[in-house]
Protein backbone atom coordinates (compact mmCIF):
# COMPACT_ATOMS: atom_id res chain seq x y z
CA UNK A 1 0.00 0.00 0.00
CA UNK A 2 0.96 3.40 -0.98
CA UNK A 3 0.71 5.60 1.96
CA UNK A 4 1.68 9.57 2.78
CA UNK A 5 3.03 10.18 6.18
CA UNK A 6 3.19 13.77 7.59
CA UNK A 7 6.35 15.08 9.18
CA UNK A 8 5.78 17.78 11.66
CA UNK A 9 7.96 21.22 11.42
CA UNK A 10 10.32 19.44 14.34
CA UNK A 11 11.07 16.24 12.43
CA UNK A 12 11.83 18.52 8.66
CA UNK A 13 15.53 19.26 9.73
CA UNK A 14 16.23 15.56 10.36
CA UNK A 15 14.43 14.70 7.05
CA UNK A 16 16.59 16.92 4.67
CA UNK A 17 13.51 19.43 4.73
CA UNK A 18 10.55 17.50 3.74
CA UNK A 19 7.25 17.65 4.75
CA UNK A 20 5.97 14.86 3.96
CA UNK A 21 7.32 11.36 2.71
CA UNK A 22 5.47 8.62 0.46
CA UNK A 23 6.37 5.00 1.57
CA UNK A 24 4.81 1.06 0.57
CA UNK A 25 3.59 -0.29 4.13
CA UNK A 26 0.79 -2.73 5.38
CA UNK A 27 0.53 -1.16 8.78
CA UNK A 28 1.66 1.96 10.95
CA UNK A 29 4.63 0.06 12.58
CA UNK A 30 5.75 -0.48 8.82
CA UNK A 31 5.24 2.54 8.34
CA UNK A 32 7.59 3.85 10.52
CA UNK A 33 10.26 1.21 9.58
CA UNK A 34 9.90 2.62 5.88
CA UNK A 35 10.28 6.16 6.96
CA UNK A 36 12.69 5.47 9.19
CA UNK A 37 14.66 3.59 5.87
CA UNK A 38 14.46 6.40 4.37
CA UNK A 39 15.72 9.25 6.67
CA UNK A 40 17.69 7.16 9.54
CA UNK A 41 17.68 10.22 11.90
CA UNK A 42 13.96 10.08 12.67
CA UNK A 43 14.46 6.33 14.77
CA UNK A 44 16.20 8.10 17.61
CA UNK A 45 13.57 10.60 17.84
CA UNK A 46 10.25 9.01 17.33
CA UNK A 47 11.28 5.43 19.02
CA UNK A 48 12.10 3.79 22.35
CA UNK A 49 14.84 1.55 23.19
CA UNK A 50 12.13 -1.02 23.03
CA UNK A 51 10.86 -0.43 19.31
CA UNK A 52 7.66 1.44 20.87
CA UNK A 53 6.95 4.83 20.34
CA UNK A 54 8.43 7.32 23.15
CA UNK A 55 5.69 8.48 25.41
CA UNK A 56 5.36 12.07 23.99
CA UNK A 57 4.51 11.14 19.86
CA UNK A 58 1.60 10.79 18.57
CA UNK A 59 0.37 9.14 15.56
CA UNK A 60 -2.54 9.42 13.92
CA UNK A 61 -4.08 7.92 10.65
CA UNK A 62 -6.86 9.41 9.02
CA UNK A 63 -7.27 11.48 11.63
CA UNK A 64 -7.45 8.98 14.47
CA UNK A 65 -4.93 8.10 17.41
CA UNK A 66 -4.04 5.06 16.51
CA UNK A 67 -4.39 4.19 20.54
CA UNK A 68 -7.68 3.98 20.11
CA UNK A 69 -7.02 1.51 16.92
CA UNK A 70 -4.53 -1.49 17.17
CA UNK A 71 -1.48 0.74 17.85
CA UNK A 72 1.28 0.02 15.13
CA UNK A 73 -0.12 -2.98 14.45
CA UNK A 74 -2.79 -1.09 12.88
CA UNK A 75 -3.07 -1.68 9.23
CA UNK A 76 -3.33 0.62 6.57
CA UNK A 77 -5.04 1.17 2.89
CA UNK A 78 -3.75 2.38 -0.01
CA UNK A 79 -3.81 6.52 0.07
CA UNK A 80 -4.10 6.87 4.05
CA UNK A 81 -2.67 9.15 5.52
CA UNK A 82 -0.44 8.87 8.85
CA UNK A 83 0.45 12.06 10.61
CA UNK A 84 3.00 12.46 13.49
CA UNK A 85 2.65 15.27 15.57
CA UNK A 86 4.27 16.27 19.61
CA UNK A 87 1.86 15.11 21.88
CA UNK A 88 2.70 18.03 24.50
CA UNK A 89 0.57 20.87 23.07
CA UNK A 90 -3.01 21.74 25.00
CA UNK A 91 -4.24 22.39 28.47
CA UNK B 1 15.36 34.85 38.63
CA UNK B 2 15.83 35.30 35.32
CA UNK B 3 14.71 32.72 32.81
CA UNK B 4 17.74 31.14 31.30
CA UNK B 5 16.60 28.38 29.00
CA UNK B 6 14.05 25.92 27.63
CA UNK B 7 14.82 22.80 28.82
CA UNK B 8 13.43 19.53 27.67
CA UNK B 9 12.01 17.80 30.49
CA UNK B 10 13.15 14.24 29.29
CA UNK B 11 16.37 14.81 28.21
CA UNK B 12 17.52 18.11 29.33
CA UNK B 13 18.48 19.41 26.26
CA UNK B 14 18.08 23.15 26.47
CA UNK B 15 17.03 25.33 23.54
CA UNK B 16 17.24 29.50 23.19
CA UNK B 17 13.71 31.26 24.97
CA UNK B 18 11.95 31.20 22.05
CA UNK B 19 8.21 29.98 20.69
CA UNK B 20 8.97 26.09 20.76
CA UNK B 21 7.29 23.81 23.15
CA UNK B 22 9.23 20.60 22.21
CA UNK B 23 12.29 18.59 22.05
CA UNK B 24 13.78 17.84 18.38
CA UNK B 25 15.76 14.91 19.83
CA UNK B 26 12.72 13.09 21.76
CA UNK B 27 9.87 14.94 21.52
CA UNK B 28 9.69 15.95 25.24
CA UNK B 29 7.81 18.86 26.66
CA UNK B 30 10.03 21.93 27.26
CA UNK B 31 10.01 24.48 30.46
CA UNK B 32 11.41 27.61 31.24
CA UNK B 33 14.37 26.94 33.24
CA UNK B 34 15.62 29.95 35.63
CA UNK B 35 18.82 30.88 37.19
CA UNK B 36 19.54 30.97 40.73
CA UNK B 37 17.51 34.08 42.50
CA UNK B 38 19.91 37.19 42.38
CA UNK B 39 18.70 38.18 45.65
CA UNK B 40 18.03 37.09 49.30
CA UNK B 41 14.85 36.10 50.17
CA UNK B 42 14.14 38.95 51.96
CA UNK B 43 15.08 41.44 49.19
CA UNK B 44 12.53 38.92 47.46
CA UNK B 45 9.76 39.47 49.58
CA UNK B 46 10.09 43.40 49.55
CA UNK B 47 10.01 42.67 45.72
CA UNK B 48 7.00 40.93 45.58
CA UNK B 49 5.45 43.26 48.51
CA UNK B 50 5.82 46.52 46.75
CA UNK B 51 4.58 44.85 43.63
CA UNK B 52 1.04 45.41 42.04
CA UNK B 53 -1.97 42.91 43.43
CA UNK B 54 -1.75 41.18 40.26
CA UNK B 55 0.47 38.10 39.32
CA UNK B 56 3.13 40.71 38.02
CA UNK B 57 4.31 41.12 41.93
CA UNK B 58 5.84 37.67 41.56
CA UNK B 59 8.06 38.96 38.39
CA UNK B 60 11.21 37.76 39.38
CA UNK B 61 10.12 34.55 39.47
CA UNK B 62 7.99 34.59 35.41
CA UNK B 63 10.08 34.30 32.26
CA UNK B 64 10.01 37.87 30.36
CA UNK B 65 13.26 40.25 29.88
CA UNK B 66 10.94 43.53 30.06
CA UNK B 67 8.74 45.23 32.75
CA UNK B 68 5.95 42.70 33.24
CA UNK B 69 2.80 43.94 32.75
CA UNK B 70 -0.82 43.88 31.12
CA UNK B 71 -3.87 45.83 30.28
CA UNK B 72 -6.20 43.51 32.11
CA UNK B 73 -5.33 43.22 35.58
CA UNK B 74 -5.52 39.18 36.56
CA UNK B 75 -4.32 37.41 39.80
CA UNK B 76 -4.14 37.95 43.27
CA UNK B 77 -7.24 36.61 43.98
CA UNK B 78 -8.91 36.01 47.23
CA UNK B 79 -7.91 32.80 49.64
CA UNK B 80 -11.00 32.29 51.24
CA UNK B 81 -11.47 30.71 54.52
CA UNK B 82 -14.06 28.06 54.23
CA UNK B 83 -15.24 27.49 58.01
CA UNK B 84 -19.05 26.58 56.85
CA UNK B 85 -17.87 23.96 54.13
CA UNK B 86 -14.53 22.52 56.23
CA UNK B 87 -17.39 22.03 59.21
CA UNK B 88 -19.73 20.12 56.99
CA UNK B 89 -16.75 18.14 55.96
CA UNK B 90 -15.28 17.53 59.24
CA UNK B 91 -11.87 18.84 58.15
CA UNK B 92 -10.44 21.62 60.25
CA UNK B 93 -8.65 24.24 58.35
CA UNK B 94 -10.09 24.76 54.35
CA UNK B 95 -9.38 27.54 52.11
CA UNK B 96 -10.69 28.05 48.86
CA UNK B 97 -8.75 29.83 46.17
CA UNK B 98 -11.58 31.52 44.29
CA UNK B 99 -10.43 31.87 40.76
CA UNK B 100 -13.92 32.98 39.33
CA UNK B 101 -12.19 36.87 40.60
CA UNK B 102 -10.15 37.09 37.54
CA UNK B 103 -11.05 38.98 34.41
CA UNK B 104 -12.62 36.49 32.74
CA UNK B 105 -13.69 34.25 35.61
CA UNK B 106 -10.97 31.48 35.46
CA UNK B 107 -7.15 30.73 36.05
CA UNK B 108 -7.01 30.93 32.43
CA UNK B 109 -6.02 34.59 32.93
CA UNK B 110 -2.94 33.83 34.36
CA UNK B 111 -1.64 31.61 31.91
CA UNK B 112 -2.54 34.06 28.98
CA UNK B 113 -1.08 37.08 30.97
CA UNK B 114 2.33 35.57 31.02
CA UNK B 115 1.75 33.59 27.25
CA UNK B 116 1.06 37.15 25.66
CA UNK B 117 2.99 39.10 27.46
CA UNK B 118 5.95 36.76 25.80
CA UNK B 119 4.25 36.44 22.33
CA UNK B 120 4.64 40.46 22.75
CA UNK B 121 8.28 40.55 23.45
CA UNK B 122 8.83 37.43 20.61
CA UNK B 123 7.27 40.33 17.73
CA UNK B 124 3.88 38.48 17.30
CA UNK B 125 0.65 40.13 16.68
CA UNK B 126 -1.31 37.23 16.34
CA UNK B 127 -2.73 35.09 19.16
CA UNK B 128 -4.65 31.90 19.15
CA UNK B 129 -5.38 28.87 21.23
CA UNK B 130 -7.18 25.15 21.30
CA UNK B 131 -9.61 25.74 23.95
CA UNK B 132 -12.02 23.73 25.83
CA UNK B 133 -14.11 27.41 26.24
CA UNK B 134 -12.28 29.57 29.62
CA UNK B 135 -8.81 29.70 27.50
CA UNK B 136 -11.03 31.59 24.92
CA UNK B 137 -12.70 33.45 26.67
CA UNK B 138 -9.27 34.84 28.46
CA UNK B 139 -7.34 34.70 25.22
CA UNK B 140 -9.89 36.99 23.30
CA UNK B 141 -10.24 39.12 25.91
CA UNK B 142 -6.35 39.90 26.34
CA UNK B 143 -6.27 39.96 22.76
CA UNK B 144 -8.13 42.44 22.87
CA UNK B 145 -7.27 44.42 25.51
CA UNK B 146 -3.78 44.44 24.23
CA UNK B 147 -4.90 45.32 20.31
CA UNK B 148 -3.82 42.03 18.75
CA UNK B 149 -5.88 40.07 16.20
CA UNK B 150 -6.74 36.62 17.83
CA UNK B 151 -8.01 33.11 16.44
CA UNK B 152 -9.97 30.54 18.83
CA UNK B 153 -10.64 27.18 18.16
CA UNK B 154 -13.13 25.47 20.25
CA UNK B 155 -15.29 22.31 20.07
CA UNK B 156 -18.48 22.56 18.34
CA UNK B 157 -20.37 21.13 21.13
CA UNK B 158 -19.48 23.73 24.11
CA UNK B 159 -21.83 25.07 26.49
CA UNK B 160 -23.59 28.45 24.95
CA UNK B 161 -22.10 30.55 27.91
CA UNK B 162 -18.55 30.06 27.06
CA UNK B 163 -18.91 31.02 23.08
CA UNK B 164 -21.14 33.67 23.80
CA UNK B 165 -18.82 35.26 26.36
CA UNK B 166 -16.01 34.46 24.07
CA UNK B 167 -17.44 36.11 20.89
CA UNK B 168 -18.18 38.98 22.65
CA UNK B 169 -14.91 40.36 22.25
CA UNK B 170 -14.48 40.59 18.68
CA UNK B 171 -12.15 37.73 18.12
CA UNK B 172 -12.24 34.78 15.56
CA UNK B 173 -14.54 31.78 16.85
CA UNK B 174 -13.81 28.76 15.05
CA UNK B 175 -15.75 25.89 16.35
CA UNK B 176 -14.59 22.42 15.20
CA UNK B 177 -16.69 19.33 14.58
CA UNK B 178 -14.81 17.27 16.73
CA UNK B 179 -13.67 16.67 20.91
CA UNK B 180 -11.18 18.64 22.11
CA UNK B 181 -8.30 16.56 21.36
CA UNK B 182 -9.38 17.10 18.03
CA UNK B 183 -8.93 20.63 18.35
CA UNK B 184 -5.61 20.13 19.88
CA UNK B 185 -4.07 17.80 17.12
CA UNK B 186 -5.43 20.67 14.51
CA UNK B 187 -3.76 23.33 16.65
CA UNK B 188 -0.73 21.36 16.68
CA UNK B 189 -0.53 21.20 13.16
CA UNK B 190 -1.42 25.05 11.86
CA UNK B 191 1.08 26.24 15.04
CA UNK B 192 3.51 24.67 12.38
CA UNK B 193 2.42 26.38 9.66
CA UNK B 194 1.25 29.91 10.64
CA UNK B 195 3.12 32.69 12.10
CA UNK B 196 0.62 32.91 15.07
CA UNK B 197 0.96 32.77 18.78
CA UNK B 198 -0.59 29.50 19.85
CA UNK B 199 -0.68 30.13 23.61
CA UNK B 200 -1.19 26.68 24.16
CA UNK B 201 0.90 25.09 21.60
CA UNK B 202 4.36 26.66 20.97
CA UNK B 203 4.20 29.37 23.41
CA UNK B 204 3.35 26.50 25.86
CA UNK B 205 6.34 26.88 28.28
CA UNK B 206 5.14 30.43 28.83
CA UNK B 207 2.20 29.94 29.19
CA UNK B 208 1.79 27.11 31.61
CA UNK B 209 4.31 29.79 34.10
CA UNK B 210 1.56 31.41 34.60
CA UNK B 211 -0.19 28.65 37.12
CA UNK B 212 2.77 28.87 39.11
CA UNK B 213 1.19 32.18 40.41
CA UNK B 214 -1.83 30.03 42.12
CA UNK B 215 0.97 28.73 44.31
CA UNK B 216 2.93 31.93 45.09
CA UNK B 217 -0.20 33.51 46.24
CA UNK B 218 -1.41 31.16 48.41
CA UNK B 219 1.71 30.96 50.33
CA UNK B 220 2.01 34.93 50.38
CA UNK B 221 -1.85 34.73 51.64
CA UNK B 222 -1.21 31.84 53.85
CA UNK B 223 1.08 34.37 55.57
CA UNK B 224 4.70 32.74 53.85
CA UNK B 225 3.34 29.14 54.44
CA UNK B 226 2.24 26.35 52.41
CA UNK B 227 -1.30 24.10 53.19
CA UNK B 228 -0.47 20.49 53.58
CA UNK B 229 -2.51 19.37 50.77
CA UNK B 230 -3.75 21.56 47.47
CA UNK B 231 -6.76 19.60 45.57
CA UNK B 232 -6.90 20.59 42.46
CA UNK B 233 -8.61 19.75 38.81
CA UNK B 234 -6.36 18.06 36.05
CA UNK B 235 -7.15 18.25 32.57
CA UNK B 236 -3.80 18.58 30.69
CA UNK B 237 -1.99 18.41 34.06
CA UNK B 238 -0.74 21.49 33.20
CA UNK B 239 -1.96 23.47 36.72
CA UNK B 240 -1.80 20.58 38.61
CA UNK B 241 2.27 20.41 38.08
CA UNK B 242 2.83 24.04 37.98
CA UNK B 243 1.31 24.44 40.81
CA UNK B 244 3.89 22.03 42.80
CA UNK B 245 6.64 23.84 40.64
CA UNK B 246 5.47 27.41 42.32
CA UNK B 247 5.75 26.02 45.67
CA UNK B 248 9.28 24.22 44.87
CA UNK B 249 10.72 27.81 43.51
CA UNK B 250 9.79 29.43 46.63
CA UNK B 251 11.30 26.70 48.84
CA UNK B 252 14.36 26.96 46.50
CA UNK B 253 14.84 30.58 46.67
CA UNK B 254 14.43 30.43 50.38
CA UNK B 255 10.77 31.88 50.55
CA UNK B 256 9.09 28.64 52.71
CA UNK B 257 10.64 26.12 54.67
CA UNK B 258 9.36 22.60 54.80
CA UNK B 259 8.14 19.40 52.15
CA UNK B 260 5.75 20.16 49.05
CA UNK B 261 1.97 19.31 50.05
CA UNK B 262 0.05 16.26 49.23
CA UNK B 263 -0.87 16.98 45.66
CA UNK B 264 -4.84 15.65 45.13
CA UNK B 265 -5.50 15.63 41.55
CA UNK B 266 -9.36 15.74 40.81
CA UNK B 267 -10.94 14.53 37.32
CA UNK B 268 -14.27 13.36 35.73
CA UNK B 269 -14.99 9.87 35.81
CA UNK B 270 -15.99 10.48 32.03
CA UNK B 271 -12.67 12.12 31.39
CA UNK B 272 -10.33 10.37 34.23
CA UNK B 273 -7.17 8.95 31.87
CA UNK B 274 -4.67 10.33 34.67
CA UNK B 275 -6.63 8.70 37.66
CA UNK B 276 -7.00 5.64 35.85
CA UNK B 277 -3.17 5.20 35.58
CA UNK B 278 -2.63 6.01 39.33
CA UNK B 279 -4.96 3.71 40.21
CA UNK B 280 -3.09 1.15 38.11
CA UNK B 281 0.40 2.13 39.09
CA UNK B 282 1.22 3.55 36.06
CA UNK B 283 2.64 6.51 34.76
CA UNK B 284 1.22 6.10 30.98
CA UNK B 285 -1.85 7.64 30.42
CA UNK B 286 -4.03 5.68 27.88
CA UNK B 287 -6.26 8.24 26.25
CA UNK B 288 -10.00 7.88 26.30
CA UNK B 289 -13.01 9.65 24.56
CA UNK B 290 -14.04 12.01 26.95
CA UNK B 291 -18.12 11.59 27.47
CA UNK B 292 -18.55 14.17 30.70
CA UNK B 293 -20.16 17.17 31.93
CA UNK B 294 -16.95 18.83 33.11
CA UNK B 295 -16.26 19.79 29.40
CA UNK B 296 -13.42 22.50 30.64
CA UNK B 297 -11.45 19.52 31.93
CA UNK B 298 -12.32 17.00 29.06
CA UNK B 299 -8.96 16.16 27.81
CA UNK B 300 -8.56 12.56 26.39
CA UNK B 301 -5.03 13.15 25.78
CA UNK B 302 -3.46 14.73 28.46
CA UNK B 303 0.17 16.31 28.18
CA UNK B 304 1.55 16.35 31.44
CA UNK B 305 -0.61 13.58 32.44
CA UNK B 306 2.83 10.94 33.37
CA UNK B 307 4.57 13.95 35.64
CA UNK B 308 0.54 14.83 37.29
CA UNK B 309 0.99 10.74 38.15
CA UNK B 310 4.46 11.51 39.20
CA UNK B 311 3.59 14.06 41.39
CA UNK B 312 0.41 12.32 43.19
CA UNK B 313 2.55 9.63 43.82
CA UNK B 314 5.90 11.51 45.07
CA UNK B 315 4.11 14.12 47.60
CA UNK B 316 1.19 10.98 48.56
CA UNK B 317 -1.62 12.53 47.20
CA UNK B 318 -3.76 10.79 44.81
CA UNK B 319 -6.13 11.51 42.01
CA UNK B 320 -9.66 10.90 42.20
CA UNK B 321 -12.61 10.71 39.76
CA UNK B 322 -16.32 11.52 40.37
CA UNK B 323 -19.41 11.04 38.47
CA UNK B 324 -21.58 13.64 36.77
CA UNK B 325 -24.29 13.63 39.56
CA UNK B 326 -21.22 13.83 42.20
CA UNK B 327 -20.12 17.07 39.85
CA UNK B 328 -23.61 18.57 40.77
CA UNK B 329 -23.82 18.26 43.63
CA UNK B 330 -20.00 19.69 44.59
CA UNK B 331 -21.28 22.80 42.72
CA UNK B 332 -24.43 22.19 44.97
CA UNK B 333 -21.95 22.00 48.14
CA UNK B 334 -19.65 24.79 47.32
CA UNK B 335 -21.80 26.93 46.50
CA UNK B 336 -24.26 26.39 49.69
CA UNK B 337 -21.49 26.74 52.06
CA UNK B 338 -19.26 29.40 50.62
CA UNK B 339 -21.19 31.47 48.44
CA UNK B 340 -18.69 30.77 45.38
CA UNK B 341 -20.73 29.50 42.18
CA UNK B 342 -18.27 27.45 39.96
CA UNK B 343 -18.59 25.72 36.73
CA UNK B 344 -18.58 22.25 36.98
CA UNK B 345 -14.38 22.09 36.99
CA UNK B 346 -14.63 23.06 40.34
CA UNK B 347 -17.41 20.58 40.96
CA UNK B 348 -15.26 18.34 40.15
CA UNK B 349 -12.72 19.68 42.58
CA UNK B 350 -15.26 20.38 45.87
CA UNK B 351 -16.70 16.44 44.93
CA UNK B 352 -12.84 14.79 45.12
CA UNK B 353 -12.57 17.15 47.89
CA UNK B 354 -15.32 15.95 49.80
CA UNK B 355 -14.81 12.02 48.88
CA UNK B 356 -11.14 12.43 50.62
CA UNK B 357 -13.04 14.19 53.71
CA UNK B 358 -15.24 11.23 53.89
CA UNK B 359 -12.97 8.81 53.18
CA UNK B 360 -10.44 9.81 55.74
CA UNK B 361 -7.54 10.35 53.84
CA UNK B 362 -7.24 14.04 55.33
CA UNK B 363 -5.65 13.85 58.68
CA UNK B 364 -7.47 15.96 61.55
CA UNK B 365 -4.72 18.71 61.61
CA UNK B 366 -4.23 19.11 58.18
CA UNK B 367 -4.71 22.72 56.56
CA UNK B 368 -6.29 22.31 52.86
CA UNK B 369 -6.52 24.48 49.92
CA UNK B 370 -8.88 23.53 47.25
CA UNK B 371 -8.82 25.61 43.72
CA UNK B 372 -11.74 26.59 42.62
CA UNK B 373 -10.91 27.64 38.64
CA UNK B 374 -13.31 29.02 36.59
CA UNK B 375 -17.49 30.33 37.41
CA UNK B 376 -20.90 28.79 37.48
CA UNK B 377 -22.55 31.68 35.20
CA UNK B 378 -20.24 29.55 32.45
CA UNK B 379 -21.89 26.04 32.86
CA UNK B 380 -25.87 27.43 33.95
CA UNK B 381 -27.43 24.54 32.33
CA UNK B 382 -25.99 22.12 35.25
CA UNK B 383 -27.78 23.85 38.05
CA UNK B 384 -31.31 23.88 35.85
CA UNK B 385 -33.63 21.27 37.61
CA UNK B 386 -31.75 21.31 40.47
CA UNK B 387 -33.77 23.82 43.07
CA UNK B 388 -37.90 24.89 42.75
CA UNK B 389 -39.03 28.43 41.73
CA UNK B 390 -41.81 29.55 43.49
CA UNK B 391 -44.25 31.44 41.47
CA UNK B 392 -47.10 33.74 42.79
CA UNK B 393 -49.40 36.61 41.91
CA UNK B 394 -48.32 40.27 43.44
CA UNK B 395 -50.44 39.69 46.46
CA UNK B 396 -49.37 39.06 49.98
CA UNK B 397 -51.93 36.52 51.12
CA UNK B 398 -50.43 34.35 48.18
CA UNK B 399 -46.88 35.06 49.66
CA UNK B 400 -48.56 34.08 52.92
CA UNK B 401 -49.67 31.02 51.67
CA UNK B 402 -46.28 30.00 49.96
CA UNK B 403 -44.53 31.25 53.33
CA UNK B 404 -46.14 30.89 56.37
CA UNK B 405 -45.50 33.70 58.71
CA UNK B 406 -43.92 32.92 62.25
CA UNK B 407 -46.51 32.69 65.03
CA UNK B 408 -44.57 35.58 67.02
CA UNK B 409 -44.27 38.84 64.92
CA UNK B 410 -41.86 41.71 66.51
Amino acid sequence: MAITVKLPTQLRDAAGGATSASVEAGTVGEALEALYAEHGELRGRLSDDGGGLRRFVNVYIGGEDIRFLEGLDTPVSDGDELTILPAVAGG
Amino acid sequence: MPADALKCKECSTTYPLDARYVCERCFGPLEVAYRAPDASPEELKRRIQAGPHTLWRYADFLPLEGAAKSELPTGWTPLVKADRLAARLGLRELYIKNETANPTHSFKDRVVSVALARAKELGFTTIACASTGNLANAVSAHAAAAGLESYVLIPADLEQEKILATGAYGTNVVAIKGNYDAVNRLCTEIAGERPWAFVNVNLRPYYAEGSKTLAFETAEQLGWEMPDRVVAPIASGSLFTKVARGFQEFIDAGLLSGELPAFNGAQALGCSPVATAFANGTDVCRPVKPDTIAKSLAIGNPADGPYAVELARATKGGIDSVTDDEIRAGIRLLAETTGIFTETAGGVTTAVLAKLAERGDIGADERVVAYITGDGLKTLDTVKGTFEVTEIAPSIDEFDAAFAPDEVTV
